[in-house]
Parts: C-alpha cells; structure tokens; sequence
C-alpha cells in the first residue's frame, strides 16, 4: 500500500518536473497571457477610481459585452465582410499586375528606365489624398475602395518583384542557357523559385498596406465597412463598439499577415531549417 | 586519337572594335577523345571566356569552334557539354537528388529514369545519403560535388569545369581532384579544366595548355607523360617535379623573381 502510494508520488513528481521544465523553456507562454490579465485588471481600476463615463473610456467587459452583442446581431460580421472583400480584392489586383509588371520591368531595362520615374513619381502623392478625384470619378462604394488597396500596395511588391528577379545570378542563366532550356523553362525553374524570399518580403508590407489603405479610406468616406463602423461608433458616442470594432479590425490584420507568413513558410520551405 | 573540340585561330573582343578588350587572340587548340586537359594561366588571360566559346555562351569574333564537327550552338542543343562553374550553383529550393536532375528536368526524360540516373550519379560521388538534404546544409565541398554529378546528368561527352576547385581549401581541393580523376576514368568523359594551380594541372591532366595574358593566347601544349593511376606518391617521381617546372617555366612565374608581380 505504502509502495503504490510511494510510486505514485513519484510519478507525480516527475510530472510536476515537466511542468516546469516547461514553463522553464516556453516561458513567454506563460508569461504573456499574465502580462495581458495585468493590464485588463489595470485597465479596469483605472476606471474604478476615477470614474469615467462609458463614452470616454468603458471597461474592459463592456467592451466584450458589446463585441459580442454586434457580432450575434450581425453588425460586426457584415462590416468585416464588407472590409475584408475590398482588401481582398484590391491586394489581388495589386499582386497580379505587382507580379507581372514587375517582371516585365526586371526583364527589359529599357522599360524600366521609361516607367520608372512615373513611378517613383506616384510614390510621392499621398494616394489617400486622390479619395476625392475618385469620387468625383467613379463615385463611392467597395469597389472604388479596393482601388486605394490597390494602389497603395502596388509599389512594395513591384519593387521587390523587380530586386528579386533581377537579383538572379548570371552565372545560373548561364547554366540555364547551357542546357537549352525554353523561356519558360528558365521563369518556371529558375526565375520564380528564385525570386520568392524577395517577392514575400513585399507582399507581407503589401498586404499591411492594404489594410491600413482600405480603413482610412472607409473612415474618410465610405457607407459601409469597419472603417465606416468606427466613424459611426465616435458619432454614436458608442465608445464600446468604437473599441470592439478596432479589436476586430486588429485580429483581422494579424489574421491576415499570419496567412502569409504561413504561406511563405509552406511555400518557401528550403528556408526552414536555416542555421 | 580523334579530337572531339576544335578550337581554330579564334580570337574573342568585348567591346568594340576600336576601344574595346582583346581577350583572346589567334587562339588553335584541340582537345583529344577522352583526354583530361587544362588550361591555366594568370587571371585575365582569357580562359574562362575559351571555356564560354566551348559552350556556346559566347560567340566568337573571329574563327571556329567546333565540336565534334558540330557548331557549338548546335553542340550545346545536343547537350554535348556538361559544365560546372568555379560557385556550385546550386538551386537553393532543390533537394540535392532534384539538383542532379534538373538537366534532364530540362530534357524532358521521364521522372522514373530521372530518378534512375540521379541515384547512380549519388553512388559515383558518394553523396547517396545527402539526396533529401538542401544545398544549404552542406560543404562547399560537397556542394561543387553536387554540381559535378548534375553536370553528368545527361551524359555528356564533354565536361567543362570554370577553376570547379578553386574556392575550396587545399585539402578538399585534393581530394574532388583525386575523386574527379576516378570519375573520369569510369565515365571516359573528356574534360577540360580551367585551373588557376600549377599542382592541380599537373596532377590532373593528361596536357596542359599554358597561356598567357592580354592578349589571352596559349603559349605552350605540356604531355604529362606521368603514369596513370595517379596516387600521392606521384609527388615523389622525379618527373612529377620537371613537369611542375615546366609549366611555371612556361607561365614565367620563376623570371626575374624580384619583379615577379608585373
């Protein structure tokens, strides 16, 4: 009896060894949950002692009672559709033409010593500050707002299409060259797979551009979207929901760079064991 | 002995014609079936670009290459040549097995003979349980092996090599040339070898072309008349040590010590 009580001790000695050897190795794990429940207690004694009314600062749980309040009754899910669909599509846009005018570029100095002024050009004007113009132009609504994703993540991704596929080494077209391979050869197995680390590093500041792009034109004008949502928050004096909605938009944007970073790692995989 | 390239009185200007750089002048040499020549000489005097003529990367000014009795345009279609550069030039992204068979990739042969083939080049150099690993997680050493066994691919007649050797230490240096002798005498590959070591020229071929710089020409053919196999030992033959002379003699590295930096 004695015995079993012995070993059984000692197993869960052995356990509680783990545990902490755990906690020992993976101790940000631990730590920033703890860091994040300080701040929300913090966040609420603040609150506690001197007052506030909701519109200034709410508490932390009116802040969650509201996000799931406008998240069940569907406000919250629609503009978040809304705002994803325009970053959506105008990342898409971007990247497409991002890709292939890029490479064009990378492939024909002349071209480049053509366009490249205009666009650096672009570059200098506050493509947020075109809103109005396409207003005036094509009017307002989803559409027109992935225009300004558009445009704003156009140039990071052209510019490392271009760095990366000119950062290709002659010596491996020469090799290419050397076996006879077609044009389409070379892009396929030699150009593309190259070019990758490079053509990441400017999708992932793409796509953050994206989304700051698509938000700061809905809280300028749109009708709908996250961005409109915050708007109408502030002139509902509904801080909670001005605050749950920056929650949303903030795990929408991590959201999305966490998917291409995943992306990335799954596609460029002879990275991974990088010493 | 038929001669399988025929380089005749070929000489190769960048630029042009007015200002621009003679690299290679009035250059003749011809490579033997199944020899294992090298060309060395002083940086500059043109080799490499030889080399590029060889394997239709450049085109002459003036003069004919050709390659057994085919253009080297149409050489290089027939993928006569294998060539491995002085960087292994690896694919990054490629397994070191999928390294070996990008070429026939290329070649368009059927992924079960691809395999195939890659397998045995893996067992020629040795390299069989690298085949999963990525360029990155290997030597240089191994990694200018990997490049030597993709340039055997598909079988080529001829295999150039840019210095393969000469970004690696002296000992692993040694060993690919002892390692690449073998290789040469199970393929009966011809080879010729741009080297920047008069050791390693010696040891290794069965000629040495020496040439010199500015404009680049070939100033001497050497016969290695040493016997094959070459162990180490060879550096005991009295002869190993005349030949060494020789083709210093030939690049004029023992002139005029003093000034020897000209």
């Amino acid at each position: 009896m004695n015995h079993e009580i012995a070993r059984h001790s000692t197993r869960l000695w052995h356990i509680e060894i783990q545990v902490s050897h755990w906690i020992r190795d993976h101790i940000e794990y631990v730590l920033v949950p703890v860091a994040l429940i300080f701040a929300l207690l913090a966040w609420e004694l603040v609150i506690l002692v001197n007052q506030y009314p909701s519109f200034i600062l709410p508490t932390p749980r009116q802040v969650a009672i509201s996000f799931i309040d406008n998240w069940n009754n569907g406000i919250l899910p629609y503009h978040l559709r809304i705002t994803l669909f325009e970053i959506g599509l105008g990342f898409s846009i971007s990247f497409v033409f991002a890709a292939s005018v890029g490479y064009a570029l990378a492939k024909s100095p002349l071209l480049e010593k053509i366009v490249s002024p205009y666009l650096i050009a672009t570059q200098a004007i506050p493509i947020v500050a075109l809103g109005p113009l396409i207003i005036i132009w094509i009017n307002t609504g989803p559409v027109q707002n992935a225009f300004i994703a558009t445009l704003v993540s156009f140039f990071p991704m052209l510019v490392n299409t271009i760095v990366g596929v000119r950062g290709v080494r002659e010596e491996y077209r020469e090799l290419m060259r050397s076996y006879s391979a077609s044009a389409w050869q070379v892009f396929t197995k030699l150009e593309v797979p190259a070019a990758l680390p490079v053509f990441f590093g400017g999708v992932r500041v793409g796509v953050t551009l994206s989304v700051i792009g698509v938000v700061v034109v809905e809280l300028l004008w749109a009708d709908r979207g996250l961005g409109f949502l915050l708007n109408f928050a502030r002139g509902a004096l509904d801080t909670p929901l001005l605050f749950a909605t920056v929650g949303v938009l903030s795990i929408m944007a991590i959201g999305l760079y966490s998917t291409v970073a995943v992306l990335e790692r799954v596609i460029i995989r002879w990275r991974r064991n990088e010493p | 002995m038929d001669n399988v390239i025929k380089i005749e009185s070929v000489s190769k200007q960048y630029g042009s014609p007015r200002d621009g750089v003679v690299a290679l002048r009035d250059v003749s040499l011809t490579v033997r079936a199944g020899e294992f020549l090298s060309l060395i000489g002083p940086s500059g005097c043109g080799k490499s670009t030889l080399l590029k003529l060889i394997a239709d990367l450049l085109e002459p000014s003036a003069g004919r290459v050709s390659i057994n009795d085919h253009t080297p345009q149409a050489a290089r279609r027939a993928r006569e040549c294998g060539i491995v550069f002085q960087s292994p030039t690896l694919m990054e992204w490629r397994s070191v097995e999928r390294n070996i068979q990008l070429p026939l990739e290329i070649t368009g042969v059927p992924s079960a003979e691809r395999q195939r083939r890659a397998r045995e080049l893996l067992d020629l150099l040795r390299l069989r349980e690298f085949a999963a690993r990525f360029p990155r997680e290997l030597s240089g050493g191994m990694q200018q092996q990997v490049a030597i066994a993709r340039a055997l691919a598909y079988r080529p007649a001829i295999l150039l090599m840019d210095e393969p050797f000469g970004a690696l230490d002296e000992l692993t240096r040694e060993r690919l040339g002892r390692e690449l002798l073998e290789i040469w005498q199970r393929t009966r590959v011809t080879i010729l070898f741009v080297t920047h070591s008069v050791g390693e020229a010696v040891r290794l071929s069965d000629r040495v072309a020496v040439m010199s710089p500015r404009p680049g020409r070939i100033e001497r053919v050497i016969e290695i008349d040493l016997p094959r196999p070459r162990p180490i030992e060879i550096r005991g033959l009295p002869r190993y040590w005349e030949l060494l002379r020789e083709v210093r003699a030939a690049l004029h590295l023992d002139d005029d010590a003093g000034n020897g930096a000209q």
